[in-house]
């Protein structure tokens, strides 16, 4: 039902939101157009692009393939809480911009959600690793070299013990 | 010119708010009381449009407004020639333009017939279903040759044929050359380019300030100034009325300059009328067919040569697909004609084509522009006389290149900028050699190649040149201010849509002026800021728009040491400008901060002489009066599965020389991506039309775009042969990256197959595994 509405909570980057949204309310649009968080950007709308890739209790998904209300309960976390609250840069945020890993930068919040989270998983990853990871996330601009380099770089760097 | 920045690997000054989600898309516009709007597209690709029922739709909650071409009244009209065609002699130009609605016949799927205007997106959306059109359909046109043939439909009835365009050019005479050649060769050759596919598709949000009576319209254009004259006269405002603004914008590649693209048209008129803001922003499957394509070309093409190789002459005659309407001109299929001439001494060239109307998407501009389809044919063609002569596919190339002593070049026939196609410089053989060098290529040959292929693996190397005219003009424009606490404002006509312009630009300014890249604030595409302007097209952006920025900077740089000398008493010889201030050679205690000059050029008392202006700033434009010639060499070997056609490249290299380079890193980014959408071209990307012109793979799932799977790691190398035609030295290179690869593939996949001793020629892109299992089970057919 198109107009049946649901109070929902969820965390985002740390802060708590309430809202009441309509079943058929995207998860981007939640984002975007209700919390106004617009830094997660929308592609395709039909899970293909990645660009609007954010996390789900930590774990990559794609927001333009889910509803506002399937998050009730759940920690989210967008390109927005990246950087630290001083607002420095992440090591992976630092690095793309080292090795110019974006062009356009409208698929590069989607590719920093997927990348953060495989980083948490494997800090210490080859190239063909990185590229398997970065294969669901279209870039139309950069030929992605660059990218793969800032994550092999960020890499390294989080080994070493940055935040 | 002090050169502390120009030149150098200059980290991105825009990347911030890009890493961190805070930058402005054209999405992320939003404003109090904003309606929302979807448009109804023909599903049919060529119909009459018998009656539209709108009454349903306007009973919906939520749904404000719903208009078809009738609404619009007076406002319906068709968009003007946005491209005029070259002054060529004999030349056909029929224009069918655009409109903004449909209203008595629709000419290709897509084509907006209503447009719904909500308080949502989701509710506009929801009442197109209640819309109740009526069609009568009518056979579509969709075979490119079918369409050129007499009797076919036709797309614009009223023509009486489906010629958009036709066009001879010529160079000498072919039929002497092809009369004591050693040996010709005759092809017929398919190329077809596919939509650009930026990852942010369009959108558009026009803002009606009634008190004011001003117009601000947020749009993913490349050519802002022309979105804003062109709005300002078709809703009878000044321009003056009319702000147009190209935020950050996500990809453009071409398409995104088109205009008006009937979005661009129609919300502003509706902003009016409703007096409230209002947002569209296209959604990925009305971009497959509401956004303009490039597709394909039939070249039936001949080349003579002599025994040695080297070539006579060529003729080529060859059809475009134009798609509905063609108020873009004929810059893809004139590219297609003067880039098949390539770095080759081509003594006779005789080039006929045939644009062809078709029930199928406007075709326009994308990365590379018809290039390709040029380079495709000649490349191939080359390929084709090494083999039948026994000459090295490198060598073949090498005895036809153009000689250092031969610039500038005059190829005789017009470009796509009215000009005569002259190549103003270049230095072709060290190219060639970087590119032979970098990919191994005798080693891999002699070597490599036979003790790979014993193995029975099947790898193959390919070598491909192209040259590509950029930087046309006809002008671009700057304003570069001092303000008074010393940092500087720059402002430039063009739209960026990630080349980089914040920084490159930025470059260029802090060092005419002495201060540091960071002190350099860029705004570019607000009109606003800078009213005149062509736009970003054409790798013309840090040519044109560079060369402007440059001659601005200068022109300030000159005030602030009139200003310095006046204040220090002192010949201008005797001052310095570094680190933000004017100081005294020798004593650099004695100084004046560039923001104090500022504050000095708009004094409270005293006069401003006649002939001078106020402030320490100027206003200059840069238009050069020809494209500058890039010119590059591709290589790459690859493995190919000879059971599954999959095919992976091991090595690819490219050489290139574009002149001055200002900014290394972005260059390469700009090569990379070049590349990467040359090899989705080249093997990934085919728009799959029925017999009656539906889209059938309209989804990212089925349009298959390259992956970081897909593009490797490549190897750049450049020469540097400064262009004389602007004083920067600089050449375009934001196409060049795209154009030579699908000619690259054909030849590195017939040599890994060793397709040629199978009787095998692959004469056509874009490929794919299943397209080359055809290709060789037609050639064990035959």
């Amino acid at each position: 039902m198109a107009d049946e509405s649901h109070d929902i909570t969820v965390e985002v980057n740390g802060a708590s939101y309430r809202a009441t949204v309509e079943a058929r309310m995207l998860l981007s649009d939640f984002l975007r157009h209700e919390l106004k968080l617009a830094g997660t950007h929308v592609g395709c709308e039909h899970g293909v692009c990645g660009a609007c890739t954010v996390l789900l209790d930590g774990a990559p998904v794609r927001s333009c393939l889910m509803f506002a209300v399937q998050a009730n309960g759940h920690e989210l976390a967008t390109i927005e809480g990246l950087a630290s609250a001083s607002g420095d840069l992440s090591p992976l945020q630092a690095a793309m911009h080292e090795h110019h890993g974006l062009q356009c930068g409208y698929c590069t919040p989607g590719i920093l959600m997927t990348m953060t989270a495989f980083l948490r998983e494997n800090n210490a990853p080859s190239e063909n690793e990185v590229r398997e990871a970065l294969s669901g996330n279209l870039c139309r601009c950069t030929g992605y070299q660059n990218i793969v380099d800032a994550v092999l770089d960020a890499a390294g760097k989080i080994r070493a013990g940055a935040p | 010119m002090t050169t502390r920045f120009f030149g150098a690997p200059i980290k991105r000054i825009e990347d911030k708010k890009l890493l961190t989600g805070r930058a402005l898309f054209i999405d992320d516009v939003e404003l109090p009381g904003m309606l929302h709007a979807a448009f109804l597209r023909s599903q049919a690709a060529h119909a009459r449009i018998k009656h539209i029922d709108t009454s349903a739709a306007l009973k919906r909650e939520g749904v404000i407004a719903v208009y078809t071409a009738n609404d619009l009244g007076p406002y319906w009209q068709a968009g003007p020639l946005l491209v005029p065609p070259p002054p060529i002699p004999g030349i056909v130009f029929n224009l069918r333009s655009h409109v903004p609605l449909a209203k008595d016949t629709i000419r290709c799927a897509g084509e907006p017939i209503a447009i719904v205007v909500a308080e949502s997106r989701y509710i506009a959306e929801d009442a197109l279903d209640d819309i109740a059109v009526d069609l009568e359909i009518l056979p579509a046109v969709v075979d490119l040759e079918k369409a050129s043939k007499k009797g076919s439909t036709c797309v614009h009835a009223d023509l009486g044929t489906n010629v958009a365009a036709h066009v001879h050019q010529t160079k000498g005479d072919y039929a002497r050359a092809a009369a004591k050649a050693h040996l010709t060769i005759k092809r017929r050759f398919r190329y077809e380019h596919g939509i650009s596919s930026p990852i942010e598709t369009r959108g558009v949000v026009a803002q009606w300030d009634a008190r004011a009576e001003q117009m601000t319209v947020w749009d993913t254009t490349q050519a802002p100034v022309f979105v804003r004259s062109l709005l300002a006269g078709a809703l009878g405002l000044s321009e003056g009325q009319v702000r147009v603004i190209a935020p950050f914008v996500g990809g453009g590649f071409g398409p995104k300059i088109f205009m008006l693209h009937p979005e661009e048209a129609t919300l502003p008129w509706i902003a009016v009328r409703l007096n409230r803001p209002i947002k569209w922003i296209e959604d990925r499957f009305e971009h497959f067919v509401a956004t303009t394509h490039e597709r394909g070309q039939i070249h039936d093409a001949e080349i003579a040569l002599t025994k040695d190789g080297r070539i006579l002459g060529v003729k080529d005659v060859f059809l475009h697909d134009n798609g509905a309407y063609n108020p873009y001109g004929l810059t893809v299929p004139i590219n297609s004609q003067c880039t098949l001439l390539g770095p080759y001494v081509i003594p006779a060239y005789d080039s006929t084509f045939t644009s062809v109307f078709t029930n199928l998407t406007i075709v326009t501009p994308y990365r590379g522009a018809g290039r390709q389809h040029g380079v495709f044919v000649i490349e191939r063609l080359l390929d084709l006389a090494a083999h039948e002569l026994g000459i090295d596919a490198a060598e073949i190339r090498r005895r036809n290149l153009i000689p250092n002593d031969a610039f500038p070049f005059n190829n005789e026939i017009i470009y796509q900028d009215f000009a005569p196609l002259q190549y103003d410089s270049g230095n072709y053989e060290p190219v060639l050699d970087k590119a032979l060098a970098a990919i191994g290529y005798h080693h891999f040959i002699r070597e490599e190649q036979p003790k790979i292929r014993a193995e029975g693996r099947c790898v193959g190397i390919g070598i491909a040149c192209y040259v590509e005219g950029t930087g046309i003009g006809p002008y671009e424009g700057a304003k570069v201010q001092v303000r008074s606490n010393g940092k500087v404002s720059v402002a430039t006509g063009v739209g960026t849509q990630g080349q980089g312009h914040f920084t490159s630009f930025a470059q260029i300014v802090a060092d005419q002026l002495g201060v540091d890249v960071t002190d350099v604030d860029i705004v570019t595409g607000d009109t606003d800021r800078f009213y005149w302007g062509a736009g970003t097209f054409a790798s013309r952006g840090a040519v044109v728009a560079g060369n402007a920025v440059n001659e601005a900077s200068l022109a300030v740089r000159k005030k602030a040491l009139k200003l310095a000398s006046d204040a220090f008493e002192c010949a201008e010889e005797d001052l310095v400008l570094a680190d933000g201030k004017v100081s005294l050679v020798g004593v650099p205690e004695k100084f004046i901060r560039l923001g104090e000059l500022a504050q000095r050029a708009n004094p409270m008392r005293g006069a401003v002489k006649p002939g001078t202006e106020p402030g320490l700033e100027s206003t200059q434009y840069f238009g050069p009066p020809s494209g500058s010639t890039a010119n590059g060499v591709h290589a790459m070997i690859v493995e190919v599965d000879p059971e599954t056609f999959q095919l992976q490249i091991l090595k690819y290299v490219v050489v290139h020389d574009c002149g001055t380079v200002i900014n290394p890193l972005i260059l390469e980014g700009q090569i990379h991506g070049g590349v990467a959408q040359g090899i989705g071209n080249a093997f990934f990307e085919k728009l799959s039309f029925d017999e009656q012109g539906q889209l059938l793979n309209a989804s990212l799932a089925d349009y298959l775009l390259p992956t970081s799977l897909d593009v490797p790691r490549m190897t750049l190398d450049h020469t540097v042969t400064p262009s004389p035609l602007n004083p920067l030295g600089i050449k375009g290179a934001g196409e060049a990256g795209a154009i030579p690869v699908g000619a690259l593939f054909a030849q590195a996949i017939e040599n890994a197959l060793q397709l040629k001793d199978r009787g095998v020629e692959i004469l056509e892109i874009p490929l794919s595994p299943s397209r080359v299992f055809e290709l060789i089970a037609e050639g064990n057919k035959a």
